[in-house]
């Protein structure tokens, strides 16, 4: 009784890792049957005053229609599948949001890329995909070291 | 109309993804919180180490499934890719801004854009709204600097 309680543990574990990289193939298929992952395509989605190509826009309207309603239903289970409780999102809108956001932005229209795209088109493409690859992970490390930083200087900050 | 179709459909599975990590793991599909989650020292919020085992080892399997797809899909449909047009000098800065903004921000165009507007948060709305609007007017401007 005991052993099989204990054999049986490793494989859900090796199983939900099967079913996480099957989520993230899944994404990465969704994102280049989209046209997300040609930055040229995202940039004229973004120029609205140029010759503006508004078709990514169907991208959020497909991706939101159905996770909207997947979501709803998913949210009624009291736990999911592979964790005690849902995620509960953060509400505040507050200065770091906003400048967080625009910064993004701002490197978004710049190359055309964004965090899945760019790793999605990462094997196999141009040197200049692996270059931004690599900066962004740079700028991961970089706000983390801007928050320890912060938090060292205030220590008596709960955040 | 045959414009809007690979987009939505694209879309679709994009939203069924992000509905299947949900179930599995009670969390948003955000690719840039994956990221950090995966990178050495991440240890948001102070959790327990369990905790945060899960999340990067989570991550690191649809960040890997991300890749896979990627390549394959990149070898069946080669013109689903693109390069970007920016010099190197811009396309470091601007990953160094995605970066560091999603980090700043708490999400990208995936966890904010698609997994948190679809649970109707206010804070995903408003992020959406402002790196659309940045990303629109730095296309703009580098339209009138003729910088691409």
């Amino acid at each position: 009784m005991n052993a099989s309680v204990v054999s049986s543990a490793a494989p859900a574990r090796v199983s939900t890792k099967i079913l996480c990289f099957g989520a993230g193939l899944l994404f990465a298929v969704g994102l280049a049957v989209s046209g997300m992952t040609d930055p040229s395509k995202v940039r004229a989605f973004l120029d609205v005053s140029g010759v503006w190509d508004p078709s990514l826009a169907f991208v959020m309207v497909g991706a939101i229609g159905v996770h909207a309603s997947l979501a709803r239903l998913i949210l009624k289970r009291s736990a999911p599948l592979f964790a005690s409780s849902f995620e509960v999102l953060a509400k505040q809108i507050d200065a770091r949001l906003l400048a967080g956001s625009a910064i993004f932005g701002i490197g978004w229209g710049i190359a055309g890329y964004c965090p899945g795209p760019a790793i999605a088109s990462v094997v196999g493409g141009s040197l200049s995909g692996v270059l931004f690859v690599v900066a962004m992970v740079v700028g991961v490390l970089l706000s983390r070291a801007v928050d320890e930083g912060r938090a060292a200087s205030q220590p008596d900050s709960c955040s | 109309m045959a414009n809007y179709m690979w987009p939505l459909l694209g879309g679709v599975l994009i939203g069924l993804s992000a509905s299947f990590f949900l179930l599995l793991y009670g969390r948003s599909a955000g690719v840039s919180g994956m990221v950090a989650a995966v990178l050495p020292g991440s240890n948001p919020g102070g959790e327990t180490s369990a905790i945060t085992e899960g999340r990067s080892g989570s991550a690191l399997f649809f960040l890997a499934g991300l890749l896979v797809a990627g390549a394959v899909m990149r070898l069946v449909w080669p013109a689903a890719f693109g390069s970007t047009a920016a010099s190197a000098g811009l396309v470091a800065a601007s990953g160094l801004l995605v970066g560091f903004g999603t980090r700043l921000g708490g999400g990208c165009t995936s966890g904010h854009g698609v997994a948190g507007i679809s649970r109707f948060s206010k804070r995903s709305i408003v992020a959406t709204m402002t790196f659309m609007a940045t990303a629109i007017v730095t296309v703009f401007v580098m339209r009138q600097l003729g910088a691409g």
